[in-house]
């Protein structure tokens, strides 16, 4: 059954965005790599890694982006639009090994979160303003970002 | 020597350097992996029932998605067209920095991209662990009806 479609009018600000939790592996980096085109070794060979001083493979800053992206169209739903979205990669991320073919060993896991700052209309635009990231397990934020989103009205 | 500058006037003259034009498919399985590689189940990049039930043609992209090359090389963030000049410079450690888009229209399944890629600016800071340089590439997409769809400006770290 669909989402009950999110609305210009449902949204306040200083409100949550729901959190979208995530973890990062090495199958995940794999599966990334192949799935974007972005086949950097920095984010699946160890010794490569060493030579770049990142202290082992890490995440793909465009996975994490994706993440964000995913953290902002789940809660628009089917109606919304993204405008604008921007993100920075400023701290590392470290993805878990696998322990099993399917199944990551125990580890962190991430928190994507995001709070809304402004809503305007503009040019018969009904636009919702939000802070988005991606927090690590001790809770800091590698990866801040915004975005701006176009939401349907309940009023024509 | 500390306070001298790493950016080379070969780094300065690539400023405004364009890189030839990427042709880019987008096809429903393409979406389809994109989605799966993240973790994405919504319906709107995975059948085409409720990508049409919502309003649009066909399956779409998830923003920042934008289909496959199928002509010219992909540039991830436009690192091929900088990345041999900073190599060159001494700076071999090459790090994503982060992106900054705007989408005007949704990419869908049947679209075919024609992406133009510019070096915007190069920049230089000092980080903690010395000099860095701050590589901005922004590329524009064009959909087969000419419209410009969206445009991504991505930032390359080297050091």
């Amino acid at each position: 059954m669909a989402k009950k479609q999110l609305c210009y009018e449902d949204v306040e600000v200083g409100s949550e965005v729901p959190t979208l939790e995530k973890i990062s592996t090495t199958q995940m980096a794999v599966r990334w790599a192949g799935a974007s085109g972005d086949f950097n070794p920095l984010h699946y060979d160890d010794n490569f890694a060493a030579s770049q001083g990142t202290g082992g493979i890490i995440t793909h800053g465009a996975l994490k982006r994706a993440w964000l992206v995913q953290l902002v169209t789940d809660w628009i739903g089917a109606r919304g639009r993204v405008k604008k979205f921007a993100c920075q990669y400023r701290g590392m991320d470290y993805p878990r090994r696998m322990a099993t073919m399917g199944e990551p060993a125990e580890g962190e896991t991430w928190l994507c979160k995001g709070t809304i700052t402004n809503k305007k209309v503009e040019d018969g635009e009904h636009l919702v303003e939000c802070n988005i990231w991606v927090e690590d397990g001790k809770g800091e934020k590698t990866t801040p970002g915004s975005a701006t989103v176009i939401l349907p009205a309940k009023k024509g | 020597m500390a306070d001298e500058s790493i950016l080379t006037d070969e780094i300065k003259a690539m400023i405004g350097t364009l890189s030839e034009p990427v042709i880019m498919e987008v096809g429903r399985v393409a979406i389809r992996r994109y989605a799966d590689a993240v973790g994405d189940d919504n319906p709107l990049f995975h059948e085409v029932e409720d990508a049409k039930a919502a309003g649009y043609e066909d399956l779409i992209c998830p923003p920042g998605f934008w289909g496959w090359p199928i002509k010219g090389r992909a540039t991830i963030g436009g690192m091929s067209i900088v990345g041999a000049v900073l190599v060159k410079a001494g700076l071999f450690r090459i790090l994503d920095g982060g992106v900054d888009q705007e989408f005007y229209i949704p990419i869908r399944a049947g679209d075919i991209l024609t992406a133009y890629s510019k070096i915007a600016d190069i920049r230089e800071r000092e980080g903690k662990t010395g000099k860095m340089v701050f590589t901005t590439v922004e590329t524009t997409y064009l959909n087969q009806n000419g419209d410009t769809v969206a445009v991504n400006r991505a930032t390359i770290i080297a050091r």
